[in-house]
């Protein structure tokens, strides 16, 4: 069937598979960002504003280069700017391009109560469906990350989409392509993991002991990969999370909770019944209502 | 049922019983809107209330609407449900209970032990829903509560909700096991066989005068 991307390996608030039978046979992909190329330039924020015909507020300054100061509904990626004094003294200028991590086990998918409304494809691409959004804000609860948002004027839920409707027709995101210092690079994830190796081994040869590859293990990888000159201090990049995972309250509220809940609901019933069957109900006779006339008269 | 002879004891006044009802039927709706979101296989739910939208919409008002209307009936009940000495011996009993076999428990008064436990058991759930319900009512709170609490309150809410379904599953059977006792609720009287059955004590104090030949 045309119009059907056969494609959804996960689809949120849902009991059996999705069609699938189309694989990502090329491999799965990912977004490499190095961060140690970005200029904080702010291309990539521009790109996505006009691929997407989003428009955010002007805001105020808040004192550093962030702008906008967080992500929004209409901010689906934003530079991060961090001032870092390393232990030689010198500032280092720690810039990082936020937004959605496309993880391979998504937060957002598994807290999300809406048949449809977050769906993972094959390529590891994890996009919302907003016409089947409800709005009660659960991704932002499941996110290990703090990325989706909350639109003040339609209460759907908004994110980055690694351009899925870029991609899906051979074109890289759109960040992506305004990229102008090459930070910004996208492909297979087996392509990116392999260039970041590269970048990773230059970085080290150039005095950055401890570059690496920010691809987290907790949420099974990410589609949206950095590379960090401090990757044994992911936090210093904004508060990057060291070792991010979906939380353990909302693995148990979305996992082993429900079919036990209800398991135990419905037990409940069953027993009730089996009472009623087997012992049957408590009822009043005409003995007992001679017994309390005999009483009543008693009474004082 | 009562004779032509005896008059019919007073258990709920009008006012007693319509403060149920729309308990008990706000309990009923946020039951089916909540499970419509806390299970997948129970998501068509939703389309009772016009949509996921609409359902994550009402869920919190229907929520107000029963936390302010419990807290009128649980002040009412207080008193009556403070747990006595007979109420444990009743509760030691609990296979007499379960047999129907009454004569072997002690004489109670206007509530048995089973149903002071339910009580206090709603009274913690409902506090424990309204506010975990609040800092997850993401239109109007969340924005004040840290991620932290409100992944713990999201646990809670659910985990409160699970106990007061169950209680709920039980009060109502516990209605329709015990004859005479959804027409208490209903028309707001019992005979006075089942006042002196089920609540001896109890039918002692209002059980006077019951007689009109």
């Amino acid at each position: 069937m045309p119009l059907q991307s056969l494609d959804i390996v996960r689809r949120s608030a849902t009991t059996l598979p999705e069609p699938q039978i189309r694989g990502a046979h090329t491999g799965q992909v990912a977004k490499l960002i190095d961060t140690t190329k970005c200029i904080g330039c702010k291309a990539c924020q521009v790109a996505c504003m006009e691929w997407n015909d989003l428009r955010d507020e002007i805001g105020t300054c808040t004192g550093h280069y962030d702008n906008p100061h967080d992500l929004s509904e209409h901010s689906w990626t934003l530079m991060r700017f961090a001032e870092y004094e390393n232990p030689k003294g010198d500032l280092e200028w720690l810039i990082r391009k936020d937004g959605c991590m496309h993880c391979e086990d998504p937060g957002c998918l598994k807290a999300c109560p809406s048949p449809g409304a977050i769906v993972q494809y094959a390529n590891g691409i994890v996009d919302f469906q907003e016409e089947n959004c409800i709005g009660c804000g659960y991704c932002v609860t499941g996110c290990p990350f703090d990325v989706p948002r909350i639109s003040k004027k339609d209460k759907k839920a908004y994110k980055c989409t690694l351009c899925s409707d870029r991609v899906g027709v051979g074109l890289e995101p759109a960040c992506v392509k305004a990229c102008p210092t090459g930070a910004i690079v996208f492909g297979t994830k087996e392509d990116m993991k392999h260039h970041a190796e590269e970048r990773i081994e230059d970085l080290k040869s150039r005095g950055f002991d401890q570059a690496g590859l920010y691809d987290p293990a907790g949420v099974g990888g990410t589609h949206v990969m950095y590379v960090l000159h401090h990757a044994d201090q992911p936090a210093l990049y904004s508060d990057l999370p060291d070792n991010p995972k979906i939380s353990p309250a909302v693995r148990l509220w979305k996992g082993a909770a429900k079919p036990l809940a209800l398991f135990a609901m419905a037990a409940t019933a069953a027993v009730g019944f089996l009472h009623y069957i087997g012992i049957g109900p408590n009822e009043t006779d005409e003995g007992d209502e001679e017994a309390a006339r005999r009483e009543s008269e008693k009474l004082p | 049922m009562s004779t032509p002879n005896t008059k019919e004891i007073v258990r709920y006044t009008a006012g007693t019983r319509i403060n149920h009802w729309i308990v008990a039927i706000s309990f009923v709706l946020l039951a089916l809107s909540g499970l419509a979101l806390f299970h997948p296989a129970l998501f068509w739910l939703s389309n009772l209330f016009g949509g996921g939208p609409w359902t994550r919409i009402l869920h919190p008002f229907i929520g107000c609407i029963m936390a302010a209307t419990f807290y009128l009936l649980c002040v009412k009940f207080w008193r009556d449900n403070f747990m006595q000495q007979r109420d444990w011996i009743w509760l030691q009993k609990f296979k007499d209970v379960v047999g129907n076999r009454e004569e072997n428990l002690p004489e109670i008064g206007r509530y048995n032990a089973g149903q002071k436990l339910l009580f206090f058991t709603l009274v913690v759930c409902l506090i424990g829903l309204l506010l975990s319900g609040i800092v997850i009512w993401r239109v109007y709170f969340s924005e004040f509560f840290s991620i932290g609490v409100i992944r713990a309150a999201s646990l809670l809410h659910a985990f409160f909700a699970f106990i007061l379904i169950f209680a709920i599953i039980v009060h109502i059977y516990a209605g329709i096991w015990v004859k005479g006792s959804i027409r208490a609720m209903t028309r707001g009287v019992v005979t006075p066989g089942w006042a002196w059955k089920h609540h001896r004590a109890w039918f002692r104090e209002v059980g006077k005068g019951i007689q009109s030949k």
